[in-house]
């Protein structure tokens, strides 16, 4: 039998259904294997007690034979989803002290299907970031390492939950994703993840990023695993005004079909940048051949607003942030630095609770909607962004998704990216779907020649998961990726 | 478009970010550059292009006007930095 | 009516006032949360996990609150937008809890409209209305508990305000104030706004600005916070002041947002505006646009009930009143609900002279509101049809209208019990006459010299024979053939 801590979540429903294990050992397994990989410095509150409880009402339930979607399988929780009477920091200094009294609805939903919670895992603050350096609690490692043995970055945001899967510490994660974040570390780590359609998951209870960006979606190391736990986390919330009222159709019923007969797949030529590295454009190729091999047709599209796609985000996504963090001012919850005057009070906690990053975007965010500027930006980058959108309607009436790299690179080492535009090119690939709304997939697919993951990307037409999850099946399935874990 | 240091004081005015002024020339450079890199959106033709700020396509939906909510000053109150007789403190503001 | 100036040393000036007013939404929940909006509750009681602002809570709208908004739009016979837009406005405030105010600003759900102002002299005047949009109330902030302390209140964070622009078409203190009231009128005959200056449900900022006659419109300040009639037509006048010395002094008068001192009598810069006019407006990505059908508008329309000025026009038309006394009904939507009670199925003018002398009369010495009448309009109905059908003499009813405002009881049982009830049988009425003239003989003989002016004397004589209860009507017929 395959040790517990590297098998799927389907193989574990499987065996905790036939008896082979209980919920209690499968719990023990992924809370041993997490302090096994506390040198990772992957969760920012760790929950082995709330887990070992849950599991077992879960054992009740499988004993019962009425056991729920999620029962017996401990996933770690994006320290971004508010938790009830759990520490909830963003991985901020701003919140490092503060419990909400309530739950988000993505992870209430997985609660309420038997989930059980191993504990919160870091990632950049506040999702700013494409490397998890800049969690107030120190970087993750990725549990991946380059020959020479330096220490690489995880990705980020959510590098926390790509670790945790990667390295057999947690059967899932929960992810956000504004520009990538999801998708880029997830490839950096040699795990799997998707960022469904915008308004599939209700952001009721996540800290808030980018508002008309943030999307929450599973970790997993395969795409089954991810259906399933998207299953469980999609659905109307009327909590949330931006929510799609919409039927949650199975995501797992496309994940076992490899006929790709009368399908199109979408390569858009401009996704062909300068500086990629050249493994990356081997991989992309090969994952066109296992398609075509698989019956699909293969198309070549154009998206010719791609290369604005970027500047529009680090319009976009600032000013909405500079103003989603203004309730962070040290009144209500959060640190507060003491002063005598309210307003120095606000500059001081503001000052010392944000970390670089958070403060470098909340003063472009400031910036490109101050007076004057506004037009210039901010209207300008919204008018950008509906000609993105325009250039994948097009390309969707021709091909039913879009394949591509997730990332330029394979991960890279820790402290190596100082500049911020450099840092921001990370999320190329990814960032031209966040705008757009659109469902995408990040599917390790390959190795780089140093030995380290690189991830497809499929992106699918708005809230045609399914498609997303069947072209992510069949590369899946082809490139025999050798997990960590 | 040039950003010095006035300007990254202004903005950190508003935006209530306490910066040390030996911090103020690095930022402007920083943001400086990130700005000018924005700028490359000016190559786009966008006239006549509305612009787009929620992609759900979904319709605004609207609650019922009924009480459904609140009651929990003490929950409200819980991770309060300061806090006296039910009510947040803050440091005299004087108008 | 004249112009108002105020006099400087060497010029007079106009004054251009546009006001602000921002009406609470009568509703039960709050404009994108679902707690209470009730007032005068324990601090941070009605505050939800929205309201609060914490992390990762989102804003849902209150149907009913665009309602509110919209049937205000159309008592304002304004244009409804079928699209508007909810923007955050940002700026950092301790009774802020986003560190913005979701409100609109491009794109407001009501457009321009009018309203009539009318006057004690009988003149009127349109008053332009620029916008009308929806946006959230903050928190409160306490200044007097701590000696260096503010204690803060979110009970009214997140109630619904409806902000009413005026275009700066009011030109006197007198205006603005006529303004308010005709404001506040229209939005409690809708039941969109109960008007509560004391409570803060109807709260005003003022555009001040001052000019010599025929020069463009000077430079104006915003007087903020404003929470009585009387307080905005006094700081306009102090505000109006102090710019004419200031241009008369050569100074240039500053744009600013100025608090008004009522103890001093003057307006002073607000602190906490110094460096607050970017307020960063973006489309609030929480909430996509509104969009309201025509059905919406239709429905809300056809259920409007008749406004003040509408109903002016019926006192006149249908019941014959005077324009003053149709105005002055038709101001409050208590007045004029307590008149159509009143008179249902009465003489309407004999009913509004009851109510705006005696019972307004009574009611002002008592410092009652019509809402606290002891005498319910049912009550006053009842009293005013005795007088018609000639139950009772107008005298009398005066003292049994008082004995009704200090006891409560009704007309009728007053009636009865001390037998009031108006004498007209003819016999006895004719009965006292004989008497009288018998006793004056010689004041009939004055009266038939030519002396018309004792006719009302023996009338006197008559009513005072009877206490007061004989039909006077009918003892003036039986005089007047019998002296005569």
């Amino acid at each position: 039998m395959t040790e517990i801590t590297k098998k799927t979540i389907l193989e574990i429903k499987e065996g905790l259904k036939k008896r082979d294990f209980s919920a209690l050992e499968v719990t023990k397994a992924f809370i041993s294997a997490s302090e096994k990989n506390k040198n990772l410095n992957i969760y920012n509150t760790f929950t082995p007690e709330k887990a070992l409880e849950s599991s077992k009402i879960s054992q009740q339930r499988i004993d019962r034979g009425e056991e729920r979607l999620l029962d017996g399988i401990p996933i770690a929780i994006k320290d971004l989803f508010c938790t009830k009477d759990i520490l909830t920091t963003a991985s901020s200094k701003i919140l490092s002290n503060f419990i909400p009294s309530y739950e988000s609805t993505v992870t209430q939903k997985l609660w309420d299907a038997g989930a059980l919670m191993l504990g919160k895992v870091s990632c950049d603050e506040f999702a700013m970031g494409s490397s998890n350096e800049t969690s107030c609690f120190g970087n993750v490692i990725n549990p991946w390492s380059k020959r020479n043995g330096k220490n690489l970055s995880p990705g980020g945001s959510s590098g926390g939950s790509s670790s945790v899967v990667s390295s057999g510490s947690a059967l899932a994660a929960t992810g956000t994703d504004t520009g990538g974040s999801i998708r880029q570390p997830v490839a950096f780590c040699g795990v799997t993840g998707i960022k469904p359609s915008y308004g599939r998951c209700s952001r009721w209870g996540i800290v808030a990023f980018a508002s008309s960006l943030d999307q929450a979606g599973p970790i997993t190391k395969t795409v089954s695993d991810s259906a399933l736990m998207l299953n469980v986390m999609s659905g109307f919330d009327d909590k949330d005004s931006t929510s799609a009222d919409l039927d949650v159709p199975d995501f797992t019923q496309t994940c076992n079909d490899f006929k790709l007969d009368k399908v199109k797949i979408g390569i858009p030529k401009e996704y062909q940048i300068d500086g990629m590295s050249p493994e990356i454009v081997k991989l992309w190729q090969q994952g066109s051949e296992w398609l075509k091999d698989r019956g699909a047709e293969i198309v070549e599209v154009s998206l010719p607003h791609t290369k604005y796609a970027l500047p529009t985000y680090y319009v976009i996504a600032p000013a909405e942030a500079s103003s989603n963090l203004a309730r962070y001012d040290g009144v209500r919850y959060g640190l507060r630095n003491s002063q005598d005057n309210l307003d120095e009070l606000y500059a001081y906690s503001r000052g010392e609770g944000f970390g670089y990053e958070v403060q470098r975007r909340i003063l472009i965010g400031t910036y490109v909607l101050s007076a004057g500027y506004y037009d210039a930006y901010y209207r300008k980058a919204q008018r950008v962004r509906n000609l993105i959108i325009q250039d994948f309607q097009k390309a969707f009436d021709k091909v039913d998704v879009l394949l591509t790299p997730t990332t330029p690179t394979a991960a890279f080492e820790l402290g190596s990216q100082l500049d911020p535009i450099s840092m921001y090119m990370n999320d190329v690939f990814t960032v031209p779907a966040s705008l757009a709304g659109l469902p995408a997939m990040s599917v390790p697919s390959g190795l780089s020649e140093d030995g380290l993951p690189l991830g497809l990307q499929i992106i699918g037409n708005q809230f045609d998961e399914n498609s997303v999850l069947k072209i992510a099946a069949n590369l899946e399935n082809q490139a025999s990726f050798p997990f960590l874990n | 478009m040039p950003i010095d240091k006035d300007i990254v004081a202004k903005v950190s005015n508003l935006a209530r970010i306490k910066i040390n002024n030996d911090q103020l020339s690095t930022i402007s450079n920083e943001l400086e550059s990130v700005i000018e890199w924005i700028d490359t959106l000016n190559e786009v033709n966008t006239n006549g292009v509305e612009p787009i700020a929620n992609v759900s396509g979904q319709k605004l939906p609207l609650r019922e006007d009924k009480v459904t909510d609140g009651g929990y000053s003490e929950k409200i109150l819980n991770n309060a930095p300061e806090k006296e007789s039910g009510f947040f403190v803050v440091p005299k503001v004087v108008e | 009516m004249e112009k108002f100036l105020i006099n400087g040393e060497n010029d007079n000036f106009e004054i251009v006032v546009g006001l602000e007013i921002h009406a609470q939404v009568n509703s039960q929940a709050k404009l994108f949360s679902g707690s209470s909006t009730k007032f005068g509750s324990k601090p941070n009681e009605n505050v939800s996990l929205v309201d609060a602002a914490m992390p990762g809570m989102l804003p849902v709208i209150n149907k009913h609150c665009i309602k509110q908004a919209v049937k205000s739009g159309l008592g304002l016979r304004a244009k409804i937008n079928k699209f508007s837009i909810f923007d955050r406005k940002n700026y950092f405030y301790a009774d802020l809890p986003q560190g913005y105010q979701i409100s609109q600003y491009s794109d407001p759900i009501v457009g321009e409209g009018n309203v009539e102002i009318n006057f004690p002299d009988g003149t009127k005047k349109n008053i332009g209305i620029e916008r009308l949009h929806l946006e959230q109330d903050a928190g409160k902030s306490l200044h007097d508990q701590h000696p260096s302390k503010s204690y803060i209140d979110l009970n009214r964070s997140g109630v619904a305000l409806m902000e009413i622009v005026s275009k700066p078409d009011i030109t006197s203190p007198d205006e603005a104030g006529a303004f308010i009231k005709k404001i506040r009128s229209i939005l409690r005959f809708l039941d969109t706004c109960d008007g509560n200056m004391e409570q803060g449900s109807l709260r005003c900022d003022v555009n001040v600005s001052v000019r010599r006659a025929g020069e463009p419109l000077g430079t104006r300040c915003e007087i903020k916070n404003l929470n009585s009639v009387r307080f905005v037509m006094m700081a306009i006048v102090s505000e109006a002041k102090r710019q004419v010395e200031e241009i008369e002094n050569g100074n240039e008068i500053i744009q600013e947002t100025r608090l008004f001192d009522s103890d001093k009598l003057e307006t002073r810069p607000m602190r906490s505006k110094e460096n607050a006019h970017d307020y960063r407006y973006f489309p609030d990505p929480d909430l996509m646009p509104l969009e309201l059908t025509d059905d919406f508008i239709s429905n809300i329309k056809s259920s409007l009930p008749l406004l003040p000025d509408e109903i002016r026009v019926k006192l006149v038309n249908d019941f014959g009143l005077s324009d003053y006394d149709a105005s002055v009904i038709s101001e409050e939507k208590e007045t004029s609900d307590y008149f159509f009670i009143a008179t249902e199925g009465k003489d309407g003018k004999l009913v509004s002279n009851w109510l705006t002398t005696e019972l307004f009369g009574s009611l002002n010495k008592n410092s009652l509101s019509i809402n606290n009448s002891p005498i319910k309009p049912k009550q006053l109905g009842e009293l005013v049809g005795f007088i018609s059908d000639g139950t009772i003499s107008g005298r009398i009813a005066k003292d049994i209208f008082a004995e009704m405002f200090e006891t409560g009881s009704d007309a009728s049982s007053i009636i009865d019990e001390k037998g009031l009830k108006q004498n007209s049988n003819s016999e006895d009425i004719i009965k006292m006459i004989d008497n009288v003239i018998n006793n004056n003989q010689d004041k009939v003989n004055e009266y038939k010299g030519g002396k018309d002016k004792l006719f009302g004397f023996f009338v006197g004589q008559v009513m005072k024979d009877s206490g007061g209860k004989a039909n006077p009507k009918m003892v003036n017929e039986i005089l007047k053939a019998k002296l005569n």
